[in-house]
């Protein structure tokens, strides 16, 4: 049993269910990211334990205890919103008092915490000022600080970094990682931002379609995504996906992809997971970084192959040049190093490593290998 | 900016532009002399009112309805407030503007905050049914006063509150929820519910929410409901009339006493003077309470 367990929850508005069957257990002092396109259903879970939504069926408990039922002021959480939801009409020191006012607690105190709060977030100098006269940033501050005070079980957040511009983004995102690290609060995080749901998480739930589609550490969703819908939807460029036929070559599976001059290609899987699915047709993927020029391959593989392959488009993108060939049909990007001279029309030798390839079903689109 | 001879240039804000002065010049001249022709148009009323309640009888009944006053004198307003003949007694308008007032304030206060309440509800508690309930208040707004007038009548009999000014509030209130209630959900309508959600949270419940949160954010929709309240029961006279008592009538209704007398002379500038005194609380409203909406309207444009 964990710090917050969400036990067989569902969600249903009428007929129409929103979210299907979800089981996720949350340690104390984990940052838990649901991370989905929208309409996946993740604000819906959020919302459910935050307890602004029913729970159709199912139980979520904090701390052991059951929530189902429970008013969210009684539910010893916080949450910050997508659009900071900061009362207009009261100052910052009220917006941050107003939860604690509500719990009863005594004025000395609320003027105590709402002191430590201002120093850790910064905003001591902002405290007698209205929401409308703040920045973005300094809002999300004080947004935080409304749910910091409140020393809650559970912080909850409902995409809060992405009204913020880009810079300001990046910015806060560190910040919050910070805050995690010297609290060690447990946090649910919800966010459309797969680079957000990488960096700041210490688990992740991907969710499409109102499915948990995985759940798993940062590391193990990039690099072994459970499914197609995973594995194009975290990382950016996302993960190169195209159709291969397994085939033996020299007693040893291999992928044999098409090539734009309409040539074949054989190459070696790292393993030989797939080795009872010869003649099968997969879809491979491969991550960018893993499809490199020969001499930016990574040198602890022991599986790099060199294709030669026609280049369709270079990009060069300041640290790296990112390099599209047509293979078997779909664009296929790789991530050379900046200086290296490729250019568009020429061919070119491609070093795949399938150390890092991953194989996907067609049809049911789950991982085979 | 490139434009033909004598063709007027505009900048942005639609203000004339240097080079076009010259040429506008005789259409400004029109422009201002058909506006101020306008202007006197339609302050000629309130002119005639103003200059014949300051002269005695004897001019307005010698034919000088447009002429200033030769003779100034405030009798006429000395009189329709405290002495002239109004149905049977000679109290002047004093008694029914007092009516007025503790009818129109209960009244104009209620209506608001109940609306308020029911936008709130209508907006972020829905619960089934929540459309149907506002369509039905929404009716309400647009149902004929006289339709209601005789069923209106026996409940307030029922209630003991006929001929009162207790059963004129509660006419009005009654009616007035109607529109309240579709200004303020129209507004909160607008409102964010994740403040709402965030209120929840840290813990304040529906009353507190409601004080704390929706009602001081409601300065502009409140002043428009005000506004629009206030004129509504001020200048009501059919509710006065059909269900007030001699001493529970309101200004309005004390108003049309005053001028339908059908004994003696009748003094027309006590009439215009009793007139403007009937007029003034709505003017006195809009002038102080208009300059809120027009400023609620722009902050409300500014934060988008």
């Amino acid at each position: 049993m964990g710090f917050l367990d969400i036990k067989k929850a569902t969600k249903s508005y009428g007929t129409l269910q929103v979210l299907h069957e979800t089981n996720i257990s949350v340690e104390e002092g984990e940052f838990l990211v649901l991370v989905g396109p929208s309409g996946c259903g993740k604000s819906t879970l959020l919302n459910m334990i935050a307890g602004l939504e029913d729970i159709t069926t199912g139980e979520i408990a904090i701390r052991g205890r059951s929530m189902n039922g429970v008013k969210p002021a009684d539910r010893n959480i916080a949450m910050v919103f997508q659009s900071y939801a900061l009362y207009p009409n009261m100052t910052v020191a009220g917006n941050i008092a107003f939860g604690m006012e509500m719990h009863g607690i005594a004025k000395p105190e609320r003027e105590k915490r709402i002191g430590q709060v201002a120093d850790l977030l910064q905003i001591s100098h902002l405290l007698d000022r209205k929401p409308g006269q703040l920045s973005g940033g300094q809002r999300q501050r004080v947004a935080m600080g409304r749910a910091l005070v409140r020393e809650p079980d559970v912080f909850l957040f409902d995409e809060p970094l992405s009204n913020l511009d880009a810079k300001l983004r990046v910015d806060m995102r560190t910040e919050i990682k910070k805050l995690h690290q010297k609290l060690g609060t447990t946090i649910v995080y919800v966010t459309h931002d797969q680079i957000e749901a990488l960096t700041l998480s210490t688990r992740i739930a991907v969710m499409f379609g109102g499915y948990v589609q995985q759940l798993g550490t940062p590391k193990e969703i990039y690099d072994n995504p459970a499914n197609m819908f995973v594995a194009g939807f975290m990382g950016s460029p996302s993960m190169n996906l195209f159709p291969a036929r397994v085939v033996s070559e020299n007693g040893q599976p291999a992928a044999e992809i098409k090539l734009a001059t309409g040539s074949t290609a054989a190459i070696p899987f790292a393993n030989d997971k797939l080795s009872s699915s010869v003649g099968r047709d997969i879809i491979l993927g491969i991550r960018p970084e893993a499809i490199t020029d020969r001499d930016g391959a990574d040198r602890n593989s022991r599986a790099v192959h060199v294709v030669e392959a026609p280049v369709e488009v270079t990009e060069p993108a300041g640290s790296d040049t990112f390099v599209v060939s047509q293979v078997s049909g779909k664009d296929v990007t790789g991530r050379f190093r900046a200086d290296v001279a490729v250019r568009a029309g020429e061919t070119f030798p491609f070093a795949f490593n399938m150390e890092k390839a991953v194989a996907f079903d067609p049809q049911s689109e789950n991982r085979i290998a | 900016m490139t434009t033909a001879p004598n063709s007027p240039t505009y900048d942005v804000a639609g203000t004339q532009s240097r080079k076009g002065l010259g040429a506008l010049k005789p259409a400004r001249i029109v422009l201002y002399a058909l506006l101020g022709l306008f202007c006197i148009y339609y302050l000629l009323p309130l002119y005639v009112m103003v200059a014949n309640s300051l002269k005695p009888l004897e001019e307005i009944t010698a034919g000088g309805m447009m002429a200033l006053p030769k003779e100034w004198t405030i009798a006429p307003w000395q009189s329709a407030w405290s002495t002239a003949q109004i149905g049977v007694d000679a109290t002047g308008l004093r008694p029914y503007f007092i009516n007025s007032i503790i009818m129109v304030v209960p009244a104009v206060a209620l209506s608001t905050l109940l609306g308020a309440l029911n936008g709130y509800v209508l907006t972020k508690w829905t619960f089934r049914g929540a459309t149907i309930v506002f369509g039905l208040l929404l009716f309400g707004c647009f149902i004929p006063f006289q339709m209601v007038l005789i069923p209106m009548a026996r409940m307030l009999g029922l209630m003991g509150l006929a001929g009162t000014v207790p059963g004129l509030i509660f006419v009005h209130l009654v009616y007035g929820i109607g529109f309240s209630t579709l200004y303020f959900r129209n507004y909160y309508a607008a409102f964010p519910t994740e403040l709402v959600r965030a209120a929840q949270i840290d813990g304040a419940g529906f009353f507190r929410i409601f004080w704390r949160i929706l009602l001081p954010s409601s300065g502009p929709i409140a002043v428009v409901c005000i506004i629009w309240q206030f004129t509504n029961i001020w200048n009501d006279f059919l509710f006065g009339a059909s269900f007030s008592d001699f001493d529970s009538q309101p200004m309005t209704v004390a108003l049309n006493n005053l001028v339908q007398t059908s004994t003696g002379v009748k003094e027309y500038n006590v009439h215009f003077a009793g007139a403007i005194m009937a007029a003034l609380p709505t003017l006195l409203v809009y002038i102080v309470a208009g300059r809120y909406f027009v400023r609620g309207l722009m902050a409300g444009s500014v934060k988008g």
